[in-house]
Order: structure tokens, then C-alpha cells, then sequence
């Protein structure tokens, strides 16, 4: 199997989260007998492409066309490659900018593709993928019937890549400009992480739920202690709705799937949708003053407490030490 | 689910439209009530007969006509959208608008399907759309944050469920909708042969639950994620 791997990055490095898919492409080249390329496109990408030949070889869209993240203008590119290369398998970290252009250069390969895969078997020399459904109540088991097949990877599903012992060469994709008419614009991106790092990618998560009655009380509680554990800060949906936390802290079936070493839910009930987005944490802790909610039988430990009361102490104790 | 684990066991089910698609149609009866000119909206289902129920519900809702695509295959996204691109080539709508997703396969691929066979631009996962010249602005939901785009129409939009609160059909519009008239068009009226992408073996019940293990006090709780070495 040929298999290209797109390698995101954060104009530094590749993402923890590429790195993941990576060690799914070089599974199913080692099972299938085949190889594994990294597909690196945007702007400026000198730093990421060091980087990502210390894990495999790469091949790199450098371009002014690539600087902003638009799929009218990914899409083309990433299926040119696969042309290119006669690649077998496009594979991406699932994610939104896999949602958004490698399943739009899904379209344009003719619509072969499993998202959110979070395990495979080959069957007879046949990849055989696991992915869930129904908010995550059912796994289903499935085969993509036609070529190439386009793949994206639940990141807490497979370990991040290591290095290779020497590194690979970077060589730039020789494919045609497609620079069709202006069809879309980027007009940028507003986030409020605080400098905290991003809640799919952090060994500790720290969730609010519809216990956290303000915005300063989210920042306080939840910030607060996602400092202390140097983690991540999250929220379940009627925060973000409700104008508490800000969007891309959203964990659940249709925010960001989480896989930390430690889930800290605080005051957050444990709906399906959420527990869709979590269940793949290692440990799971919860606070809620209801000792019935129902995070408490997706939890490893919890603590019937109020969270105005117990997260203050939390967050004192654990800086203490 | 079914216990050869082929299907889920849909006899005692009631099947509701998918809620991102509610938001979608919420969204185009939005734009229609807040326009100078005049706006029509088009509601497409796909699916088995049971599907109608659904259509008939987004001519409650506000839809001005309905049209449904009867197919009892299992339709995986590259179906879908192979099917929606001949609706799209037939009606020739300036937006088309869909939920990001389905709640069932949770797949969130026929849009951008959709998207790429029509050569069209796309703004997925939509929380705020606004028009502009010749041009729609939208407001996206993606992981590094809230992301605008500008997109010239005609375009595919997918729909998040912040982008509104859809509306009740009211009883009386629900009873009148039951005798409103619906287009019906097969796939092969449509000239699309169903070229199925995605087999489905089986499925597996997953659960979620966990021993809960409680812990008297904030110190405790401390200790226990001390001995696990997350903190």
C-alpha cells in the first residue's frame, strides 16, 4: 500500500495529532507491505517540513496560494498528490480541517472515505475499519468498496509517531497551479485560549458544565485548575451556548473528541453527546453535587461535592505541593 | 441492535428529522423572511417512505415545496451527494444548506461532497451566515476557533447547531402539510445508479460506563490521581 499521510503543523512543527495518523498509515504499511509519505502543504514551510522528516519522508505544496487554511484551494492539491503518487491511501488526522478539505478532496476522488476511525484489522488482505456511530453508542466495522481510500484517524486511537534513527528527505510536490477563480476568502480566526494548550492535544482536560455560572467563574474554576494541572481548559455545549466558555473549548460528539491521561469534569451532568467526545480518556474524574448524574458511571473517581467549593481547594492543594 | 449485529432494530423507533438539518431549514426560512426579494425554499429528503413524514414536517415548518428522493438502499455520503448534485443541476438554487452532519452515521462528509462535484465553494460547520454582495459571510466552528470566511454563491453551506433555535410547526400547519402536494423522483429519474463507497460489516453495542469509584473529599481525590501519576 502507498500511503500519504497529511502532516498538519503549526508553522513549527507537525501536530501531535498528525503524528497519530502516522502510526496508522505505518500499521497498515507494515501489515500490507508499502510505504508512508508525509503531505505537507502551506506557506512559509521550512520549520514543519524539518520536522516532519525526522518521522518520514515529505512532500511539500510550499505556496502563497496554501497560506490560509481554505478547502477550495487544499482540496485540489491533496487530490493531485494522490493522483501523483498513485497513492492507495489519503490519510489525516480527523479534525476540522480534515472535515473541511481532505473530505472535499474526498469528493474529488470519488468519495471512498471512512472518518473518525479508531481501529482496523486486515481481513484477507482487505482493510477492515472500526468507526463509531450514534454518538459513539454503536462501533461499527467497515469496508471501503473502491480506490483510493481516504481515511481519518481518531488521534487518542493510536499513539503519536517517534522519530525515525536518521532523517528523510523533503521534496517539493511538482503539481500544477490550480489557481481556479476566487471562490472563497479567508478572513481569519478568533480564538480564547489564553495560552493554554488546545483541550485535543493535552494530557490533562479540564471541563466546566452547566454548574459554572459565569464567565469569570468559568475562568477562575475551570482555567484555574487547568493551570494547576497544566492542562487544557473545556466545556460541554450549554456553556458554550450560553455564552460561558468560548467555542472551541467544546468537547463532545459535535465539538472535539478528547483522549487525555485525565478527564476532570466539573459540574458537567454527562449527557451521551458529551460522553461521546471523552470516553477514550485513560482516567476519568468528576465532580457534581448530584450524587445521580450520570457522569458518575462514566467516571473512574468522583467526588459528590460543590464545585464552588471544591475547586478552590483543588486548585490551592494541588499548587502547594 | 439487531443481534446478527447487521442493522439497528428500528421497529419501536420514531424517526425525527436530523436536528442539524432542522437548523439548516431554520436558517433558509430566516433568510426568506429577511429578504427584499423573493426567496423560495426547497426541502430534499432522501430515504425510505418513512422519509415523507419527515418532508411533510418542513412543509409545516415554513418550507415552500418538497421534493423526495424514495430509495430504500442504504445510502452512504458519496450517494447522497451524487444525488443532491442532480437535484442541485435541476433546480439551480443559489444556497444550498445542510446540517454538518447526521446523528446516525455521524459522518459529516455530504456537503463537501456535494461541494467538490458541483466545483462549488463551501463554508462548513456555519454559526453566523450573513449576506453580502454577490457573496455570503460565514462564520465557522473549528477547532483553533471561530473562523470567517467569505464565499461567492452559488456555495453549499453546512449548518452547526448555534447558527439558530429552529421553530415549532404549529399543529394546524402540520394537518394542512399532510395533504400539501410533494414531488416525488427517483435516483434513476435523476440518472444516478446508486455506487455504494462504504460497506458496513457489523455493528457493536459500545458502552461508556466505567467503575465509579467514590472518594470522600477533595484530598482523596487528590491522592487517588497522585497513585494514577495524571497530576
Amino acid at each position: 500500500m502507498r500511503i500519504l499521510v497529511v502532516a498538519e503543523h503549526d508553522h513549527r512543527a507537525v501536530c501531535v495529532a498528525s503524528r497519530s495518523a502516522l502510526t496508522f498509515a505505518r500499521q497498515c504499511a507494515a501489515a500490507s507491505g508499502g510505504s508512508v509519505e508525509w503531505l505537507l502543504l502551506g506557506h512559509s514551510l521550512d520549520l514543519p517540513a524539518a520536522d516532519a522528516a525526522c518521522y518520514a519522508p515529505v512532500l511539500a505544496a510550499d505556496r502563497p496560494a496554501l497560506a490560509d487554511p481554505l478547502a477550495e484551494r487544499y482540496a485540489p492539491v491533496l487530490a493531485a498528490a494522490v493522483a501523483k503518487r498513485r497513492a492507495d491511501l489519503l490519510v489525516a488526522a480527523s479534525g476540522t480541517f480534515a472535515r473541511d478539505s481532505v473530505t472535499r478532496a474526498a469528493g474529488l476522488l470519488g468519495g471512498a472515505m471512512a472518518g473518525d476511525v479508531v481501529g482496523h484489522e486486515f481481513h484477507g488482505g482487505r482493510l477492515r475499519l472500526q468507526r463509531p456511530m450514534y454518538a459513539g453508542a454503536v462501533l461499527a466495522t467497515i469496508e471501503l468498496c473502491a480506490a483510493p481510500q481516504i481515511i481519518t484517524v481518531r488521534p487518542g486511537s493510536y499513539p503519536p509517531a517517534e522519530r525515525a534513527e536518521t532523517c528523510a528527505d523533503v521534496v517539493p510536490l511538482d503539481v500544477p497551479e490550480t489557481e481556479g477563480p476566487a471562490l472563497s476568502e479567508y478572513l481569519g480566526v478568533a480564538s480564547q485560549r489564553a495560552g493554554r494548550p488546545d483541550v485535543s492535544e493535552a494530557r490533562v482536560v479540564v471541563s466546566g458544565g452547566r454548574a459554572i455560572r459565569s464567565r469569570e467563574d468559568f475562568e477562575r474554576l475551570v482555567g484555574g485548575l487547568a493551570d494547576a494541572c497544566g492542562g487544557a481548559a473545556g466545556s460541554t455545549r450549554p456553556l458554550v451556548d450560553a455564552g460561558i466558555a468560548a467555542n472551541e473549548f467544546q468537547v463532545g460528539q459535535t465539538g472535539k473528541i478528547v483522549a487525555p491521561d485525565l478527564y476532570l469534569a466539573l459540574g458537567v451532568s454527562g449527557s451521551v453527546q458529551h460522553l461521546a467526545g471523552v470516553k477514550n480518556s485513560k482516567l476519568i474524574a468528576a465532580i457534581n453535587r448530584d450524587p445521580e448524574a450520570p457522569i458518575f458511571s462514566a467516571a473512574d473517581y468522583g467526588l459528590v461535592a460543590d464545585l464552588y467549593e471544591a475547586v478552590p481547594e483543588l486548585i490551592v492543594k494541588l499548587r502547594s505541593v | 441492535m439487531r443481534a446478527d449485529g447487521q442493522g439497528i432494530d428500528d421497529e419501536d423507533l420514531a424517526y425525527v428529522l436530523n436536528p442539524f438539518d432542522e437548523v439548516a431549514l431554520e436558517e433558509a426560512l430566516l433568510i426568506r423572511e429577511r429578504s427584499a426579494e423573493r426567496v423560495e425554499v426547497v426541502a430534499a429528503g432522501i430515504g425510505p417512505e418513512d422519509c415523507e413524514q419527515q418532508l411533510r414536517v418542513t412543509l409545516a415548518m415554513g418550507a415552500d415545496r418538497a421534493i423526495m428522493v424514495p430509495c430504500d438502499e442504504p445510502l452512504d455520503s458519496w450517494n447522497v451527494a451524487r444525488i443532491l448534485q442532480q437535484l442541485v443541476l435541476r433546480e439551480l438554487p443559489q444556497l444550498v444548506l445542510m446540517g454538518k452532519q447526521a446523528i446516525d452515521d455521524d459522518a459529516n462528509q455530504a456537503g463537501q461532497f456535494l461541494a467538490a462535484l458541483l466545483s462549488w465553494p463551501q463554508a462548513t460547520f456555519a454559526s453566523r451566515i450573513e449576506f453580502t454582495d454577490g457573496a455570503v459571510q460565514v462564520a465557522r466552528e473549528t477547532d483553533a476557533g471561530i473562523e470567517t470566511v467569505r464565499v461567492r454563491l452559488p456555495a453549499v453551506v453546512t449548518a452547526d447547531l448555534r447558527l439558530n433555535q429552529p421553530r415549532y410547526a404549529a399543529l394546524t400547519a402540520l394537518l394542512r402539510a399532510r395533504k400539501a402536494p410533494l414531488e416525488r423522483l427517483s435516483a434513476a429519474a435523476l440518472g444516478v445508479a446508486i455506487e455504494p463507497r462504504v460497506r458496513v460489516l457489523r455493528l457493536d453495542g459500545a458502552s461508556d460506563s466505567r467503575d465509579c469509584r467514590r472518594v470522600a473529599s477533595v484530598d482523596e481525590l487528590i491522592a487517588r490521581l497522585r497513585e494514577a501519576k495524571v497530576v
